[in-house]
């Protein structure tokens, strides 16, 4: 990474008696995956930028226990939730945003009868609020002769009706947008959801994401962007299965924005 | 003699309405096997989704031309419906349209009618080509050979039947009065049925009386018996419906319910002052089962979401899972699920109302875990569900009987939950190394 990142941990804003503006929750792919990782940056790359007075937990966050609860461990899930929710409560944290739609749906919907009431973004959704308040401008040069098409990931879209925020935030690199046949309310899985990503398909005769591929290759795209650490991961899989690594690139929304700004 | 027919009448209407009571008592007893569920919350937005999905069809027309064809039957059904009333007072009082009085506003109802019927009879004949010989994907699928394919079909034929002695009915009606026979009030428009009376034109006033006396028992009966075919059939969804969308998902469809059960035990296992080998107090209840196994750990509007389907596979098409030819069809959980609790119902019925085990259960004996196990939670089929059936709820209670109950999990499931319980994280990685992304 060529630009030096500021990233302070939750702790460090108790030490100075301070609260941030918003936390990042980085989740666990955020935080361990290798793809996933240039996601976390580049989406801080976009809240130094903005000056975002963010936090992070650090080694105090855990996993939300989304994939737990629905691969149908609702102990497993509850646990985690009860420990995360100990830890925000403790901080008195009131706002959170991530780039996980998983993570999103979770922190969102699940968590407050748990005791986890917390205003939830995703990142897509706080990029344009950002913009909206002119506190992030973008260049707007480099995608600018590029074709994106956007895949709508299931527990961002489908599951919360959040359509708009990331194609808005696209609109603002100036690329060319195009729509697969199946996009928001209809649009095809990746095929990592519900615990899938962790274990091997069951015997078909195609894998989820090679499809889900082929619907956004059918739009000549030049890039094809996402806002899920998971999808990211499986529409890559499905460009190499498509043999098209040469011509195609996928990326997240929060990395086309911090290399257009 | 002179009332034996209204007494006929009357009998056969006793007897088809006794009976579909009688199985409405039953289907009602069934559902009721499941268990409680608080629907009770914000009921305007209930009654708007409704009004919107099932009266207003406005999930049917994303499929425009099933939704279109769906939308005549529809109204076909609803507003000839107005026409069977008529029937029913006139079998009774022995009338003869009895509502033709109504003059003018008679005209136009009887022609609405014709004209729908022959929608109907067209939009019925299209529905049937696109099943048996377009063959359209849907309605070839493996879940949908034997009873299932016979019963779209019979509901077709019977549509169809109903419709053609409707008109003939009209086109004699229209024919004696043309002939001024006694007792038949010229009364009603037939814009269509004119064109059947043609054939007509040589018969004597005795003969069409007795065809059109025919087509208006036939007619009658047949609606009557129709009416208790639902019961044994995918086609109560013309009643179910409309519960079924009130009584739908209101949340974001990513939220999944938190399992209060589970919520206490956790509570207490976090709880530093609680004793963990105390034993269970006096009288405690046992601890309720984890999820589902079987349709009676399901709730009552899981179990309605079942007698709801109409097996339209809309759901299975939009399946990731089936499209990629994994076993999973969320139309088939729906089918299994009614299907188990029929079972279930008729060994009640034959055991005084008692269901004792027999040895079967939804899990296995009807749904396998291959299907279970193929589910990304994407919420495709409940979008694409025209009637707000939640297959995906099913799923998801049957796999946490089987994580929870049975720690029946895929190997590979079981190693990513031991890696959240140790360290956090699906994957195996030190949680104190979780910040190093930023340096790297």
């Amino acid at each position: 990474m060529s630009e030096a990142l500021t990233v302070k941990t939750m702790e460090e804003f108790l030490a100075e008696g301070k609260q941030p503006e918003i936390l990042f929750w980085v989740g666990s792919a955020g935080s361990y995956d290798d793809r996933a990782k240039k996601i976390s940056r580049a989406f801080v790359k976009i809240l130094n930028r903005a000056k975002v007075d963010f936090a992070v937990l650090g080694p105090e966050e855990s996993c939300t226990g989304d994939v737990a609860k629905r691969a149908g461990n609702e102990f497993l899930f509850q646990m985690q939730a009860m420990m995360n929710i100990e830890v925000l409560n403790g901080y008195e944290i009131k706002r959170i945003v991530t780039c996980d739609p998983h993570s999103f749906n979770t922190l969102k919907n699940e968590y407050p009868s748990l005791g986890g009431n917390y205003e939830v973004f995703h990142h897509t959704q706080y990029i344009k609020q950002l913009i909206d308040a002119g506190r992030l401008t973008l260049k707007g040069q480099v995608y600018k002769e590029k074709r994106i098409t956007f895949h709508d990931p299931c527990y961002l879209g489908r599951a919360n009706t959040i359509f708009d925020a990331p194609r808005a935030v696209l609109q603002k690199t100036n690329a060319e947008i195009v729509e697969m046949k199946r996009h928001k309310k209809t649009a095809l899985c990746c095929g990592a959801g519900g615990a899938q990503m962790f274990k091997e398909p069951e015997k078909g005769d195609m894998d989820i994401n090679v499809l889900r591929t082929k619907d956004a290759l059918e739009t000549n795209p030049n890039i094809i962007a996402t806002g899920c650490p998971y999808c990211n991961t499986m529409m890559t899989d499905g460009i190499k299965a498509h043999e098209k690594e040469d011509s195609v690139t996928v990326l997240d929304v929060a990395e086309l924005i911090a290399n257009s700004l | 003699m002179e009332y034996l027919p209204n007494i006929l009448f009357g009998v056969a209407l006793v007897i088809g309405i006794g009976f579909f009571t009688r199985n409405v008592k039953k289907l009602s007893r069934n559902i009721k096997l499941g268990k409680e569920v608080d629907v009770s919350d914000n009921r305007p937005q209930r009654w708007k989704n409704m009004l919107r999905i099932a009266l207003g069809q406005t999930k049917m027309v994303v499929r425009p031309v099933a939704g279109f064809l769906h939308l005549i039957v529809y109204a076909g059904f609803l507003i000839i419906n107005i026409e069977v009333l008529e029937i029913i007072v006139d079998g009774i009082l022995g009338t003869h349209r009895v509502f033709a009085p109504l003059g003018v506003v008679y005209d136009v109802l009887i022609g609405s009618f014709e004209i729908l019927a022959i929608l109907v009879i067209v939009a019925v004949v299209v529905f049937w080509l696109r099943r048996n010989t377009i063959k359209l994907q849907r309605f070839i699928k493996p879940e949908m050979e034997g009873w299932p394919k016979k019963d779209g079909n019979m509901i077709l034929y019977i549509e169809m039947v109903l419709m053609c002695l409707f008109l003939t009915m009209n086109a004699a009606d229209f024919q004696l009065q043309q002939l001024d026979a006694p007792h038949y009030t010229k009364a009603g428009a037939f814009p269509v049925s004119q064109y059947i009376a043609g054939l007509f034109q040589d018969l004597s006033i005795s003969t069409l009386i007795l065809i059109e006396r025919s087509a208006w028992w036939i007619h009658i009966l047949g609606i009557l018996a129709f009416l208790n075919y639902l019961y044994y059939s995918k086609h109560l969804h013309i009643i179910l419906a409309f519960p079924n969308t009130f009584y739908g998902k209101l949340k974001p469809q990513g939220q999944f319910n938190n399992l209060e059960a589970v919520t206490n035990e956790v509570k207490l296992m976090m709880d530093p002052s609680a004793d963990p080998y105390a034993a269970p107090e006096e009288g405690a209840t046992e601890p309720e089962k984890f999820g589902a196994s079987d349709v009676m750990d399901l709730n009552w509007v899981q179990l309605m979401n079942a007698y709801t389907c109409t097996e339209c596979g809309r759901c299975t098409s939009e399946c990731p899972a089936n499209q990629t030819g994994k076993k999973l069809s969320p139309r088939k959980i729906m089918m299994d699920t009614r299907d188990r609790l029929v079972e279930v119902g008729k060994q009640m019925d034959a055991n005084n109302g008692e269901f004792t085990p027999d040895g079967k259960q939804l899990l296995d004996d009807y749904i396998s875990r291959e299907e279970l196990w193929a589910c990304t939670t994407c919420n495709a089929c409940v979008e694409a569900c025209p009637v707000s059936i939640d297959p995906l709820s099913i799923i998801l209670e049957m796999r946490r009987y089987l994580v929870m109950e049975q720690s029946a999990a895929p190997t590979e499931l079981n190693n990513m939950m031991s890696n959240i319980e140790n360290n956090g994280a699906p994957w195996p990685y030190n949680q104190m190394d979780r910040l190093n992304w930023v340096n790297e």
